[in-house]
């Protein structure tokens, strides 16, 4: 007994923020660099939610300086809601504090840890507090504090509190002191800010870089998200723990009115369902249902039909806004982008957009990059661990016009942009950096993909045709003519016909009639031939003043006035050459001067060698 | 037969050859096929050892070029002006022009024109492979006329404006005879050499020259001029093979000396189809050598990016696949470093004639 009690001298309770400090490298702050991008993130992503939340066009300002090496000030404000005074030091300096981790919606942040870690990040390696300024209206006063975390207590330390003359209408500023280090690319600050305007393209976010480099991604457009709406969490996303919790604070007197006040898609006749199936009276106090009728209820959840919980509670970016977003941010040719309808993944409605931009000056050799989103926020690392890149690997792009050598990622001029939104998204830690290989989720990206991708394909390979039509008509019209009379010129020979070379080159039918003497009257023929790939057929008209003899194969007449229209079907497969053969009793000289060989029923970018007349 | 009438008999079977090709075309057109020719791939891939005649040569890998693309059609096209320029502006007028003017030339001919004098180059050179004839047939010449030849030969050159005979010792400046652009006027008369040694730099040709080294070891002394002229080479094999005199080749110990020995020795990869009028097989390096830089602890500078480059892409090129060559080549790639022929000085400047020529010389048996 006495070991015991000497032992329970030494146990106590460890404090959230005591668990962060030797645990940082959980929440994103294992390096020097990503310390840095982890709390600019965690500033932006409140900022964005704030302003969204009141309605304001976001207008948020990001400022580093470097102080000393390795250790330099982070400046966040924003044009947001502000925050009242008694709620800045729990807001800032109190880890677990907000209004979302009980909330089903979806936002940016949801537990509350993000910017009371970069708090307790800064002050753990500069030794300085966070230096907030938040004003709630143009009339109020500015506050301002300075402060730390009790990491103990994981309670507020106010250093010092003021009211200060700020010349902002409202908003919110932040200063942070930090070991951090600044550097440009793709994992980066401004990388991260640039991913950030893309999908969220009616905010106007400015940066200026140690060097005094000033970049402002500027909106694209002033229209503001619809506000995802709150609902009720559905039972098939609710964990045994969370409903025992749900049941113990509850307010109703029974367990049906429970179910259908406390869950989404829960009404009267399926409260009853669930009951009966868990064997609990209706009419039992929530607070009386033990561990075991607990489990049971959470057993009724997943046999009783429950319909899929509702889906309007997301907020798409939208295929508009997406495009525009890729448009600003990107130079390229072509941008397809789509919004599937949501779906429901472990109870939870989640919906899956995807972007492909091509062209431009993106690079043909290299990997597509790949721009993952959840919830409106930018994946920067464990690119390799998330679903999104796992669905880009499962498509076999090379059917979309994109090489892929040796599978996974394919290569060419391209960006891929992949956005889940979700009440809940599932990451695979507690940095959210990527998303959980949930097969709902997989399957839906790459319906995303697939049908941007058919675009992209079907785009190209219009492309591809034009620019072969192109090149066709130019070596047609413009080279082979300058050879012929080149040739003729340098033999000292007539100019050589080049409409048969015309006709293989284009893949057309070539039609060429000849003439020949024989006795008083001409041997005349018509020699067919089908150059191209597909089968064609049409019909051939000799319009002439004459009888023809002989005809072989034999045509329709048609008498038209003092002419005969004489008229063959014909049809020639890829390849295919034909010959129509007739006699005509005049000379060769009036032969010569028969009309142009008249086809009917062909296009005319298919034929060489006749008139093409549709009706 | 004089020189004079066997020229007007080569251009007329030139002004044939040509126009025969011309009139492929021609029957293309009448036979209802794409016009098209189709020619050797001039790659380091495909070239291989002739076994009779022991130069490298181009292998059996064709590539075609067809109207069917635009830059097939617009090659046919250029193929057309050029031809009809051989044919009405030279070889009808007893004309030339150099490399350089027939690019210009090309500016009036419209889509037909050359965008870099390279393509047009290129082309002459396509044009050589297909007739079988050469540039100076078409009455094509290089941009510089070809080097300088000094040495105990008698020589006479048909020029256009009558015969000239000469001693390259004895009638010559200082420098000594300049090699025309088309050495097939020049017809060999007497000497007294016991080999020809060609030299890759001028100041290196100067001092042999200076220190009598044409005289006291009866050699013919031919200025390369770095990566030598066809009229260089064309002369050193015809002195080889009419005169039977052996060649040996003078340069810096660098793996771009290697390939001038190569090309005056084996052929270019870019020329391959002329290889067996240009190459002279017979032909043995003197050096410097990578054992050279080694032995006689020449003055060196370190290789560079390049230099290992070369050296490595050397070791792949089906020319220098002999035990020999890989062992200098290994060897210079393992000390680093290269040296320059002109670094014998250093040893003072009788050093290369007195010393350093006439030991490789008897190691080599020539002389």
């Amino acid at each position: 007994m006495a070991i015991a009690e000497e032992l329970a001298k030494k146990q106590k309770a460890i404090s959230i923020a005591e668990f962060f400090e030797k645990n940082r490298q959980i929440l994103g702050f294992d390096s020097v660099p990503r310390s840095l991008l982890t709390s600019v993130k965690e500033a932006v992503d409140n900022s964005l939610d704030a302003c969204e939340e009141a309605g304001i066009l976001p207008d948020i300002f990001i400022k580093i300086e470097n102080k000393s090496k390795n250790l330099l000030t982070l400046i966040v404000e924003d044009n947001g809601p502000g925050i009242v005074k008694e709620q800045i030091p729990k807001v800032f300096a109190k880890l677990l504090y907000g209004s979302r981790f009980h909330s089903m919606k979806q936002s940016r942040g949801q537990q509350g840890i993000g910017i009371s870690a970069a708090v307790l990040y800064s002050q753990l390696t500069s030794g300085r507090p966070a230096k907030i300024v938040s004003k709630i209206d143009k009339d109020a006063p500015a506050h301002y504090f300075e402060l730390l975390i009790n990491t103990q207590t994981n309670e507020p330390e106010i250093i010092k509190d003021k009211v200060i003359d700020w010349d902002r209408l409202r908003g919110t500023r932040i200063e942070l002191e930090m070991e951090a280090s600044y550097f440009k690319g793709r994992q980066s600050v401004s990388g991260y800010l640039k991913d950030t305007a893309i999908v969220n393209p009616h905010a106007r976010i400015t940066l200026i870089e140690p060097d005094n480099n000033k970049v402002i991604f500027e909106r694209a457009t002033d229209k503001l998200p619809v506000q995802p709406k709150e609902i009720l969490p559905h039972p098939h996303g609710i964990e045994l723990g969370t409903l025992m919790k749900m049941l113990r604070y509850t307010e109703c007197k029974n367990t049906s009115d429970f179910l259908c006040e406390s869950f989404s898609r829960i009404g009267a006749q399926t409260a009853k369902e669930i009951c009966k199936k868990s064997g609990i009276k209706p009419d039992v106090k929530p607070k009386k249902i033990a561990l075991d009728e607990a489990k049971r209820l959470h057993e009724a959840f997943k046999t009783v039909k429950i319909q899929a919980p509702p889906t309007d509670c997301l907020s798409p970016i939208t295929e508009e806004l997406i495009r525009k977003g890729l448009e600003k941010e990107h130079t390229v040719d072509f941008i397809e982008t789509t919004t599937r309808p949501a779906g429901v993944h472990n109870g939870h409605p989640f919906q899956v957009e995807a972007g492909i931009a091509y062209g431009g000056n993106l690079s043909k050799e290299n990997k597509v990059d790949i721009l993952r989103f959840a919830n409106r926020v930018p994946l920067l690392y464990q690119q390799g661990a998330c679903a999104v890149t796992h669905a880009v690997e499962n498509i076999k792009w090379r059917n979309y016009s994109l090489d892929q050598p040796g599978g996974g990622i394919p290569i060419g001029p391209a960006i891929i942009l992949v956005h889940v939104a979700s009440t809940h998204i599932p990451f695979t830690s507690e940095s959210k950096e990527a998303i959980a290989d949930v097969p709902e989720i997989i399957e839906e990206i790459e319906l995303a993909l697939k049908d941007v991708g058919r675009r992209l394909n079907l785009y190209l390979s219009r492309q591809d045709n034009l620019l072969r039509r192109r090149e066709k008509e130019e070596i047609i019209l413009k080279i082979l003519p300058r050879i012929a009379k080149k040739v003729g010129e340098i033999l000292e020979k007539p100019t050589p016909d080049i409409t048969p070379v015309v006709a293989k080159i284009m893949g057309n039918v070539f039609i060429q009639r000849s003439v020949k003497q024989n006795g008083k009257g001409c041997e005349v023929e018509i020699k067919l031939k089908n150059h191209g790939d597909a089968v064609h057929h049409f019909s051939l008209h000799e319009t002439i003043p004459h009888d023809i003899k002989s005809p072989s194969p034999e045509p329709k007449k048609i008498p038209l006035g003092k002419q005969n229209d004489y008229l063959w079907k014909v049809s020639l497969k890829p390849g295919e050459q034909k010959a129509i053969i007739y006699r005509l009793d005049i000379g060769i000289e009036e032969a010569s001067k028969l009309s142009q060989i008249v086809a009917e029923g062909i296009a005319e970018e298919h034929i060489t060698g006749a008139k093409v007349v549709n009706v | 037969m004089t020189v004079k009438s066997n020229k007007e008999i080569r251009d007329s079977t030139s002004k044939t050859t040509l126009k025969k090709l011309i009139h492929d075309f021609y029957e293309q057109f009448e036979s209802e096929t794409i016009p098209h020719i189709v020619l050797p791939s001039r790659t380091k891939k495909n070239i291989e050892l002739n076994e009779d005649s022991d130069v490298w040569v181009y292998g059996d890998s064709e590539s075609m070029r067809s109207a069917k693309t635009v830059k097939g059609a617009t090659q046919l096209l250029k193929t057309s002006y050029v031809v009809e320029l051989m044919i009405k502006g030279h070889l009808d007028q007893d004309k030339s022009s150099t490399l350089r003017e027939l690019y210009y030339i090309s500016e009036n001919w419209d889509i037909a024109k050359f965008n870099e004098q390279s393509e047009s180059d290129r082309l002459i050179e396509d044009l050589e492979i297909i007739t079988g004839l050469q540039r100076e047939d078409f009455h094509v010449r290089p941009e510089e006329n070809g080097a300088t030849m000094f040495g105990p030969i008698k020589i006479k050159e048909v020029t256009k404006r009558g015969e000239r005979t000469m001693h390259c010792q004895e009638d010559v400046g200082e420098a000594g005879y300049q090699i025309p652009y088309n050495v097939e006027t020049v017809q060999f008369l007497e000497h007294d050499a016991k080999f020809i040694i060609a030299i890759e730099t001028g100041g290196m040709y100067d001092r042999l020259i200076e220190n009598g080294f044409d005289e006291n070891f009866d050699s013919i002394l031919v200025h390369l001029k770095g990566q030598p002229a066809r009229s260089t080479r064309r002369l050193i094999k015809r002195m080889n093979e009419e005169l039977k005199i052996p060649v040996v080749v003078f340069t810096d110990g660098d793996p771009w000396s290697f390939r001038i020995f190569a090309s005056v020795a084996y052929g270019a990869i870019k020329s391959a189809h002329l290889s067996e009028f240009m190459a002279t097989p017979a032909a043995k390096f003197i050096g410097v050598q990578s054992t050279d830089i080694v032995e006689y602890e020449l003055s060196t500078d370190k290789l560079n990016d390049q230099d290992i480059k070369a050296l490595q892409s050397e070791l792949t090129d089906p020319r220098f696949d002999t035990e020999y060559w890989k062992d200098q080549i290994n060897l210079m790639l393992k000390i680093g470093k290269k040296s320059e022929q002109q670094a014998f000085a250093g040893k003072g400047l009788d050093y290369v004639t007195d010393t350093y020529l006439p030991e490789r010389l008897g190691e080599m048996g020539v002389g």
